[in-house]
Order: structure tokens, then sequence, then C-alpha cells
């Protein structure tokens, strides 16, 4: 005979299997939660930690002190700050723009590419990326510095006859940048293309457009997803970016991720630091949000 | 898409692309041949970087340290993000759309701040700095990424299939065995490439949660290069590069065979 | 999709085999934490072959990313290699362990310049490691006349010409130098005038670079700038044209030391390998393999005797051996408390222009 307590809980333990097997909203909790604790533990307290030293104080060595301070947000309204962060904005849009003129065409080639090609040529793209990114940049100073592989290059062609300075320049910055953020636009641009029916464009060409027009009217609309999938993988991150402007650019320029860097590593006002860190999560939040909101997450993020 | 031929400028474009993409590796591996020690000439050929690089014990644990770190964080964040992505593109639940805020912080954080918040958060629970922490912060930034993936993957997804292989009788544990997880395995498997690819290369949130001994491969370049960028580090990218690529054409070759 | 399992399987299988490679290291350990490529690995090597103790060298960057750590909480170090202003700091804070002198009975080596500074009186908590300068060096051949004076380097011939450290302290220090004012100031108006002074020179400067600035000179993309002796010195080894000086209003001098943090697990295996340090043989090591210059005198007499090529061309240059005219117008870089705050603005206003 089954005890009454024995009972109790064979049927609790199946009522809680039956749930999981029938409730969608249980499924769904059951299957969102060790990501949603994970997350929570590791990245949502330790945030709050910074949350709350941004209200906090720097001592005279540079160790955090508690008293609470108003001013590590007050000083983010000094003009100095709004001109770094437009600054960063500009770096951010430029590389996006050029990296979708320079990577759209590329995944136009990949998406027409004969199917048994597409994966490997998408995975060669994504080869070099697989080496040490420090190691990268150092290899473009060697091509870009004066008298390297490119100005040797070019001098043995006879296409220029001095030294081109290109390191340090702006330009060697682009390149740099350029070079880094280039798959993640290729490869969201490549997902939006490849999905695009050719009965489409058969459509159209029977319908009398020319090929050019067929692109205007049809495929660029349509790869638009992963346009935007493209730009949010590389403007919010390329904003940040420092490390290709100190290398390939002298270090002349600051960026809002040096002057973060600085008040942890540097300066030493942990205070300030994270205050202009919440201000910039804060603003790219926004950002994200918004176009995600607008043009669904951001479904062709990769293949 | 179509496959008819691409216009010859097309691909005369995409070859230029590739050059420009490939340009630095190639300069790296022709340079760890160099027998100039400061990267920035060609001088002569030699396999003396080769010879260091194998005897350089610093570099062999810190490699040992980075393949541990990026195997075990990319599988728990897989198995993690996989299940929360089909809990964000199948159900919906309460605190749905603060589950969708919490996966898109790790992207937007900057990574300074990650950082130095898990360093402050261990240390405030008094866990030590080592390779646990170096994983465990490698896990909380990989979730959002291979989420993405997968939601990605399996936007397209038509749920009817599951419903036919469960109106033949099969329960939802096998459904997902054996009819959704090998549909979209190929999403699985790119978020599972994209975390490991992440964790190898990461510098700045490893930086901050490592402690002692437990160095990786991305901190160990990164202090080589401060000093002088010798060669050594252009044989470790080669052989790097070559271990890959081999791989890659061993699988090319398997799956042509297959067909 | 095939490939990519069998790309899992091999990675698994490879870093298997390295974990099974590691052996049984498992004897005691001593955690090193120190700027990269400081401490030769021989002298890591002679030491556990000497005392069965393993070294384990982390790396730093600057001394403010190890305070920066250190000051967080994190743990676990057991030797770490400060600078001067970087040593006062943590002994103000009570962050340093005193040393047990008893242990370290090599420390009669060290010339006695370099010890009982005014950063650590009596060396109760450091012991000098190596120490260098940051000054002027010039490529003789290419400059339009040889600079004596960091006000020299204003010229606008200059343009695109400078390399400089990446420093906020050593370039507002060179400002504040020019103008007459001390390279330590923490006065508002002395600050804001030299980083105007600084804005001034930006368009000389073609890079801002702490880690490899020799390659610029090397290459001549460079003609002169401020470095530190280190990078003077593998310069000078592949340019003999190279010159580097201290100029008139004064260049820094730094002492590098080594401590332990407080709390270190293996404070007796620390003052161990300090006191290794300090041997001469040990000593010379440093010196044959970095181009710094060593406070152990008893390490110079044993590379005297030894190694004399080596003794002489450390003694012949500037960057490792300066002479007594250089010294007398190196100061140390000293800790401006809550003035840093005021630094930091003015050099990301000036990074920023």
């Amino acid at each position: 005979m089954i005890s009454e307590q024995a009972s109790e809980s064979i049927k609790r333990k199946f009522s809680l299997s039956r749930s999981l097997r029938e409730n969608p909203i249980t499924q769904g909790l059951f299957l969102i939660s060790p990501a949603n604790i994970y997350l929570f533990i590791f990245i949502v307290l330790p945030l709050i930690l910074v949350a709350g030293l941004s209200f906090l104080s720097r001592g005279t060595y540079g160790q955090v002190e508690f008293r609470f301070d108003i001013t590590n947000y007050t000083r983010l309204f000094d003009p100095l700050y709004g001109k770094i962060l437009l600054f960063s904005l500009g770096v951010g849009l430029g590389t996006t723009v050029i990296c979708l003129v320079v990577g759209y065409p590329l995944a136009y080639f990949l998406a027409h590419a004969p199917a048994k090609q597409r994966s490997l040529l998408l995975f060669l793209i994504l080869l070099p990326f697989w080496t040490n990114f420090i190691i990268r940049i150092f290899a473009w100073m060697i091509i870009l510095r004066s008298g390297g592989v490119l100005d040797s290059l070019l001098q043995w062609l006879h296409i220029t006859q001095a030294p081109l300075n290109l390191l340090y320049s702006p330009t060697a910055v682009m390149i740099g940048m350029v070079y880094e953020y280039l798959p993640f636009v290729v490869l969201p641009l490549y997902t939006s293309l490849e999905k695009i029916e050719n009965s489409l464009l058969e459509a159209a060409s029977d319908l009398g457009a020319p090929p050019w027009k067929a692109f205007l009217r049809v495929t660029l609309p349509l790869s638009v997803p992963g346009m935007i999938a493209g730009t949010i993988l590389t403007f919010i991150p390329s904003m940040g970016m420092f490390v290709v402007p100190d290398i390939l650019g002298g270090a002349k320029t600051i960026l809002i991720g040096n002057v973060i860097r600085n008040q942890f590593l540097t300066a030493r006002d942990w205070p300030f630091g994270s205050a202009a860190s919440m201000i910039l999560m804060l603003l790219t939040m926004i950002f994200t949000l918004y176009y995600t909101r607008k043009a669904g997450f951001g479904e062709e993020l990769l293949v | 898409m179509s496959e008819k031929k691409s216009s010859i400028w097309l691909r005369i474009y995409s070859v230029l692309v590739y050059g420009y993409i490939y340009a630095p590796i190639l300069i790296l591996i022709v340079f760890s041949f160099n027998t100039q020690k400061l990267n920035i000439r060609w001088e002569g050929f030699t396999f003396h970087w080769y010879d260091v690089l194998f005897k350089d014990g610093q570099v062999l644990l810190a490699t040992r340290n980075t393949v541990i770190i990026a195997i075990i964080s990319t599988v728990v964040a897989t198995i993690i993000g996989t299940m929360a992505a089909l809990a964000m593109q199948r159900y919906r639940f309460p605190f749905y759309n603060t589950s969708e805020t919490l996966m898109y912080i790790p992207i937007v954080i900057p990574e300074v701040v990650m950082g130095i918040s898990l360093l402050v958060f261990f240390v405030m629970i008094k866990f030590t700095l080592g390779i646990t922490t170096i994983i465990l912060s490698h896990i909380a930034f990989n979730v959002p990424f291979v989420t993405l993936v997968v939601r990605a993957r399996l936007h397209g997804y038509d749920k009817a299939i599951d419903e036919a292989s469960m109106d033949l009788g099969a329960n939802e544990i096998t459904t997902f065995r054996r009819v959704t997880l090998p549909t979209i395995m190929p999403g699985v498997l790119s978020g599972a490439m994209l975390a490991l690819t992440l964790s190898l290369d990461d510098y700045v949130i490893t930086y901050f949660t490592a402690g002692p001994g437990s160095t990786t491969l991305p901190l160990r370049v990164y202090s080589m290069v401060r000093f002088i960028v010798t060669p050594e580090i252009n044989a470790l990218s080669t052989i790097w590069v070559a271990i890959i690529f081999i791989i890659l054409v061993i699988g090319q070759i398997a799956q042509s065979k297959r067909a | 999709m095939k490939k990519i399992r069998m790309l899992c399987i091999l990675i698994l299988a490879i870093s298997m085999i390295l974990t099974a490679c590691d052996g049984a290291k498992k004897s005691t350990t001593l955690n090193l934490y120190a700027w990269s490529d400081y401490v030769p690995q021989q002298l890591l090597d002679d030491f556990y072959t000497k005392y069965g103790i393993t070294v384990n060298y982390d790396t730093y960057e600057s001394n403010e990313e190890m305070l920066a750590k250190l000051q967080a909480g994190a743990s676990g170090y057991d030797v770490i290699i400060p600078s001067d202003y970087t040593v006062a700091i943590m002994i103000k804070q009570n962050m340093l362990e005193t040393l047990d002198m008893s242990q370290i009975t090599n420390f009669g080596n060290l010339d006695t310049r370099f010890t009982n500074r005014d950063y650590d009186p009596g060396n109760k908590y450091s012991i000098p490691y190596q120490w260098g300068t940051s000054a002027l060096v010039y490529d003789k051949t290419l400059v339009p006349s040889e600079p004596k004076s960091w006000a020299d380097l204003w010229d606008p011939a200059y343009k695109g010409r400078l390399v400089m450290l990446d420093d906020e302290r050593e370039l507002m220090g060179m400002a504040l130098q020019v103008l007459g004012f001390d390279k330590n100031s923490t006065n508002t108006i002395e600050l804001n005038q030299a980083e105007a002074k600084l804005v001034e020179i930006k368009p000389n400067i073609l890079t801002f670079d702490s880690s490899t600035p020799e390659n610029t000179i090397i290459n001549g993309e460079a003609w002169a700038g401020l470095v530190y002796n280190g990078n003077a010195s593998l310069a000078y080894q592949s340019d003999p044209n190279v010159v580097y000086i201290c100029p008139t209003e004064g260049c820094t001098i730094w002492f590098d030391n080594l401590a332990i943090p407080k709390g270190a697990p293996h404070k007796d295996a620390a003052e161990l390998f300090m006191n290794w340090v300090l041997d001469p043989q040990q000593s010379v090591l440093i010196t044959m393999e970095f181009p710094y210059s060593n406070p152990n005198k008893a390490a110079l007499d044993y590379l005297k005797a030894n190694d004399p090529t080596t003794y002489d061309s450390y003694m012949a240059f500037s960057g490792t051996n300066p002479p007594v005219t250089f010294l007398a117008n190196a100061t140390p870089i000293k800790d401006v408390g809550d003035a840093t705050t005021l630094y930091d603005n003015l050099w990301t206003d000036f990074k920023s222009r």
C-alpha cells in the first residue's frame, strides 16, 4: 500500500514534470533560467557594483573612498567629453559606412558563388581572425610603415617615387578599422542576400527591368536587414575601439574607450571611470534597443 | 540565390578584397622566417624563431591555458545559449523583455568595465583569481552571442515538423534530440564557433580576471609585443593559422568524400 | 558540419595532450608579477635548479595597471617590481610587507647610491632591481642640428619627426621643465601653461609610443624624441648614429624595485628570490639580456672580469651608463596625489586637439 505521504510526493513530481511537458510558460522559463541566472550573477551584480562605484570618490592615492560624490557625472558635461564622444561617433560611423561599401560587393559575390564553395569562401574570410588581434595590427605596421612592404611594392611597380608615410596617419587607422570589422558586415549581408529568391529577380527582368534597376528595387531593399545587423555589430564596438587608433594612428587621438581605460588604469579614478562607463552603456543600450525594435532583433546576424 | 556566373569585375574585386584580408597574414608568415630581430625589414631566411618558440615555456603554458578556457567556456555557453534561444524564439513567458535586455548587456558594455566589474565582484566574494574566474567570465560574454546566432537560425524554423514528430508518437525529449537539434545544429555550431573565436582572442576581460599562473596567449602575446616584436610571435601565428587551415582542408575533403 | 566536429575533436585532443605534458610540477612555487621581458628566463631556471621552486611569471604593462589590480584586491602574487613613486604610494597605503633583511644577505652587493632613497628610507620594503632614465634621443645624421634642450624640439623643422612616450607625466614634466617649473608641480596655473606648451609641439609628434619607440628611430621615420634608456640602447645597437642625452632643462631618473605585496602566500620564497637576484652571476644575466642600468656593483665587477667586451659597451653608452653630467640633471617623478585628476584632464584635452 502506498502511504499518504508517498502518494502526495508522487503526485507533486508528476505535476511538475507534466507542467514542464504541457505548460509552455513553464517550458519557456525552464529554458531561459540558466542564462538568466548566470547573467544575473556575473553581469548584473558586478554592474551594480560599478554603478555604486560611480557615486563614490577617488582618494589621494587612487583608492576608492566611501564619500558620496555626484561630480563624477557632472564632470562628464564638460565640453571636452562631448567633443570626444562626437569624435568617437564619427570614427564609428566612418568605419561602418566604409565597411558597408567595401563589403557589399563581396557579400554579393559570395551569395552568387557555387553552393559548394560558399562555406569554404566564408571560412576563408574568418580564418585570419583566428590569429591574435594585436599581431594582425602589428603586421599592418610592417606593411604600412615608411619604406615598408607597401612602399617597396609601389616603388618597384613605379607607381610612386617617394615613401607614402601612411603609418600614423588617419588613413592607416581607417585601413585597420575596416580590416577588423569587415567580416561583421560581410556575414550578415551575405545571409540576407543569400535568402533572396532567384524567382524575384527573374520576374523583374521578365517585366522589363534592366539589371541595375532590378538591383536597386529588389535586391537592395531586401538586403536591408543584413545591413542593419552589420551596422549594429560594427558601429557600437568600433566606437569604443582604441587599440587600432593607438597603434596604427600613433596614439595621437583620444576616444571614449581611451578615456575609460585611462580612468581605470592610469589616473586610477575608478569612480569617474565607472560614471563614464554607465553613461556610455546607457547610450549604446538606447541605440541598440531602438534599432532592434525597428528591424527585428537583427536576425541576419550570422550564418 | 542564383548561381549564375558573376561578372568579371565582381570577381576581380573579390580577389582584391581577399588580398586585403590576407595581406597581414602573409606578412606574418613571411617575416617569421626573417633573420632580423625587429620585424621592420626583411634580412634573411631562418628557422631560428620556431626553435625559440618551442623552447618558450611561458608561451606553451599560455597556449595550454587558452585552449582549456576556450573549450570549456564554449561548451557551457553553447548549452546555456541554445536553451535561451529556444526559449526566446518559441515561448512567451513573464519578464520576456527583461530577459532579452539582459542578453544585450554584455554586448554593449565596454570590455574594460566588464573586466573591472568582474574583478571587483570576485574579490568581494573572496573567489581566488585564476583559470576558473577566467572561464566564468568568458561564459558570461559568450552566452549572448550564442543566443543571438541560434535565434537567427531558429527564426525560419517551422514548428510543424516538431508537431508531426510528436503526432507520430515521440515525446518532447526524443523530438528535441532527433528532430529539432539536428535541424538547428548549423546555427548551434556557428554560435559555438563564434564563442570559441571570442574566447581565444580575448584580452581585456581575461586581463582583469586572471590570477597568478593563469596567463593566456593573448595576454602573453600582448606583453611580448610591448618590449620588442620579435619574429617568435610571427612563428606562433603561422603555426596557429597552419593548424586551423589543415583542419579545414581535412574537413573539406571529408565532406566531399561523404557526398 | 563534419569539419566543425572534427575541429572540435582535434582541439580537445590537443588540449588533453598538453595537459598531460604538464607533468607533476606540484612543488613549491613563487608568483612573480612584473614588467614583461624584464626578468631573464635563465635566472628563473637557475633559481629552480638551485631551490626547486618554480616561478610563475605574470606580467603587467605599467605601474598603474599593477597598482590598480592590487588595489582592487587581486592577490596571490609574491614578488612585484614597482617603480620608485609606486613604492611610495604602496607604503603609504600599507600594501607592502616589511622585508626580513637577514634573508637577503646579498644586499651589500648594491651600489650605495641606489639604496636608502627617499621613497623607501632604510629599504624596509623594497630592494633596487634595475634603474634607468628617460631622456632625449636623436639620430645625429637626420636632425637639422644636434638638439641640446627640450625646447629645441619645438622647432617646426621637426614637424612629424618626433617620437614620444605615451606618458602624461613624462610629457607634462618635459613641458613644465621647458617653462622653468618643477616637473612634479601641482600648481594649476603652471599645469595649464604646460598643457598649452604641449599643444604647440603636437604637430611635430609623429607617434606616441611607450612600447617600441626605437623602431621609428631605427627606421628613420622619427629623428628624435623622448624615450626610455632601454629604447635608446636598443636603437643604438642597430644604429651607431644614435645619441642619448639629458637636455639642459632636465630629464627623468627612475628606479625599479623588488617588493612583496601584503599577504603574499610565499613570503619566504620571495625573500629567497630577492637574494638570488642580487647574486652577481644572476644579476649579470639581466644586464646581458636587457639594456637597462644595473644598481648591483658586485655584478658589474663580475661582468668586467668575465666579459670585458660587454662591460665596455655597457660603460660606453649613456643609455646604460649615464655620465655624471647626465645624472646631475636627472630627477625622479613623484606621485602628485589629488592633482592626478588635473593631470589626467589636461592630458585628455591635449590628446583631443
